[in-house]
């Protein structure tokens, strides 16, 4: 789950990284006294899980109260990446001297974190790594022994940052573990003229697999930002992502359905450009409860033209999941009105197509191959 | 021969006494495997009933390991439990450690790794269905039934594509099969399994199947062009996947323009690695390929 950057900031707090909390309002009206209380100056910055705030206009600076109601208005509900702007956070305008960038991540290829700094902050890390990779410092972090004193001073030498910088970058590694977070980046950490250092952005990752571990980030969901159908999916323990095509999409296994998305889109092409509509995973159980509920989002999508159920039965076997898909159809009544292709293969295939032959169902098509009914789910999309 | 697990290879399952750590040990029984024990913490000096055998459970894998000279563990614990399970299992000696579990979180994942790589014992998964050499043995959760031994080998990110692909290439048979997980950070890569792949004499064609998330597919492809031989086959899921959305697998998301599946697919085809465009089609080039060698 990515953090918004209050939100970041809060756990930056938390663990003792310099940071100001500002105020965060959602309505312009109410940007002015906020305002007031940072001091009359203030930045105004749009709250968005996106990066290019500021080149997209959702950072702005207001001299005054009345300034802050005019910028939070024109920055909230602004479109940034695909996400509209619901809240903004205003800041106290600091009194920048030195901007850096600094991130701790999972480092995937090396399976260890890497941590990257760089004293060339405040504008893009892969623009650095461009036009000036020098100025970047990459260390390695062993998992096993994690930051330490000595290896925080050995980042801030490596980075040529301020002394001074070594416990931030202590305090950071606490959110990076102590929050069971995959990225922890601060782009800028700046010197303020004072000499001290402050967190001026943040972004957070935290890892979902690791929820159990911390109930308290459940607060930081935003559900209104989320889009309907996926949060009914949540809600409904389904992994499952909305996308912007027509044919309906419900396969076992993240690798199978993410190639059946893939196939479909290929399939498509020869029937006008047909895409998928989404991604669902309804894991290992079909059950006929498991199959209703993928039916009856994916039935609720109103682009959806046509549903693909592409499952190969390893463990789940075809027969249960033949089952799922007549009670489910039978569950779902009138709500059930659009062209269904089923493609089955693997544990128990026979009986599971004979299942389905006997239901007879009027809009159950079952087509031996996952090309074959990827095509015929494209075309029916096409022409429905 | 086979790649990491054989007929020799002596298991023991942590978990065992769970329900699934039950089902699938069934399984892997009925598959040949030689199970020689089950860990449970608090349940040493029990035992489970099997259709044919019983199994002994031992309380550690410590004591696992000295009654039965087991070299294979396979881990169907909880996430919370599972880097407990995966360290114990390192510091007892076994050679190989097959994490199942899904939902590890990637600190603790990062944790265990670290730990196994000191002692150089060798980590698949988590988040994988196991490895199978079918007629040898099956570790982990990949149905037994789908293909028999043969002559390639699979190594991929997904358990359901690895399935879909062995049914495929059932004619073919397998020497070795293996899942290595969909996480961010996995113990075995497609580089390791490429190479085990390329000095194992019996595979002699080599399926990998990636997905999008990371550069792992890249990398085995800078491999390939370095090292493997034998004729490679790939194919990538994921060309439809939005960039920032987790696709099912917790590594499984294009950040930026970093991890998608054109870039994996075009460093796959530039090294030439024949991509097929669906699974179908990636059985169709690698049955090609097998015909070939027939040919010369």
């Amino acid at each position: 789950m990515d953090l918004m950057e209050y939100q970041a900031k809060e756990l930056f707090a938390r663990h003792k990284v310099p940071v100001t909390l500002g105020r965060v309002v959602e309505d312009a009206a109410d940007a002015a006294a906020a305002a007031e209380e940072l001091g009359g100056r203030v930045v105004v910055k749009a709250q968005v899980k996106a990066g290019g705030r500021g080149k997209a206009g959702g950072v702005k600076l207001a001299a005054t109260p009345a300034e802050a109601t005019e910028r939070a208005g024109d920055i909230l509900g602004m479109d940034i990446k695909g996400h509209t702007v619901r809240r903004v956070l205003l800041a106290p305008a600091a009194d920048i001297a030195e901007e850096y960038y600094f991130s701790f991540l999972v480092d995937r290829a090396n399976r260890n974190y890497l941590c990257i700094a760089s004293t060339e902050g405040g504008v893009e890390i892969e623009e650095v790594a461009h036009s000036n990779p020098d100025a970047i410092a990459k260390v390695s972090i062993d998992p096993a022994t994690g930051v330490d004193e000595a290896k925080a001073a050995e980042i801030v030498a490596a980075a040529g940052f301020p002394a001074e910088a070594a416990s931030v970058v202590q305090a950071l590694w606490e959110v990076f573990i102590a929050e069971d977070a995959s990225l922890v980046e601060v782009n800028p950490l700046v010197k303020l003229a004072d000499g001290s250092l402050e967190a001026l952005d943040g972004k957070v990752t935290l890892d979902e697999n690791a929820g159990y571990r911390h109930p308290d980030h459940a607060a930081f969901d935003d559900k209104a930002a989320a889009d309907p159908l996926e949060a009914a999916a949540q809600e409904k323990g389904l992994n499952y992502v909305k996308l912007d095509g027509s044919v309906g999409i419900i396969g076992n296994g993240a690798g199978l359905v993410m190639s059946t998305l893939d196939v479909v889109a290929y399939a498509g092409e020869a029937h006008g450009g047909v895409k998928p509509a989404n991604f669902l995973d309804i894991g290992g159980g079909a059950s006929a409860e498991v199959m209703k509920n993928g039916l009856s989002i994916i039935l609720g999508d109103p682009q959806v033209r046509s549903v693909f159920v592409n499952v190969f039965g390893g463990i789940t076997a075809c027969d249960a999941v033949s089952n799922g898909i007549v009670q489910a159809l039978e569950l779902l009544g009138a709500q059930a009105n659009k062209p269904l292709v089923v493609r089955l293969d693997g544990n128990n295939v026979d009986e599971g197509r004979r299942i389905l032959a006997k239901a007879n169902h009027p809009l159950v098509t079952v087509v031996d191959t996952m090309d074959g009914a990827a095509d015929r789910a494209a075309e029916l999309a096409a022409t429905a | 021969m086979a790649i990491f697990l054989t007929d020799k290879s002596r298991v023991v399952v942590q978990g065992m006494t769970g329900s699934e750590g039950q089902k699938h040990t069934s399984r892997m029984l009925a598959a040949g495997t030689n199970i020689v024990g089950g860990v449970t913490p608090g349940k040493g000096g029990q035992s489970v009933d099997f259709a044919r055998r019983s199994i002994p459970v031992y309380g550690s894998c410590a004591d696992a390991v000295k009654s039965t000279g087991a070299d294979v563990s396979i881990v169907f614990v909880p996430p919370r439990f599972t880097k407990g399970a995966v360290i114990e299992a390192v510091d007892a000696g076994i050679p190989l450690v097959v994490v199942i579990t899904e939902g590890v979180p990637v600190h603790d994942t990062a944790a265990f790794f670290a730990h196994a790589q000191a002692a150089g014992t060798r980590i698949i998964g988590p988040n994988s269905p196991g490895l199978i050499s079918p007629g040898q043995a099956n570790a982990g959760i990949i149905p037994a039934d789908i293909a028999g031994p043969g002559r390639i080998g699979l190594v991929s990110k997904s358990g359901t594509l690895t399935y879909q692909m062995m049914y495929e290439l059932r004619e073919y048979g397998f020497t070795t099969a293996i899942g290595i997980g969909g996480d961010p950070i996995i113990g075995t890569t497609h580089i390791d399994a490429l190479r085990a792949f390329q000095d194992d004499p019996d595979t002699e064609a080599i399926v990998m199947i990636g997905e999008i998330g990371g550069d792992a597919e890249e990398r085995a492809a800078a491999f390939i062009k370095e090292y493997v031989t034998k004729p490679v086959v790939g194919y990538v899921a994921g060309f439809t996947a939005p960039e920032g959305k987790t696709m099912g697998h917790a590594g499984a998301i294009v950040s930026g323009s970093s991890g998608t599946a054109v870039a994996k697919q075009q460093a796959l085809e530039a090294v030439g690695v024949k991509v097929g465009k669906t699974p179908s089609e990636a059985a169709r080039l690698m049955r090609e390929a097998l015909e070939q060698l027939l040919v010369h």
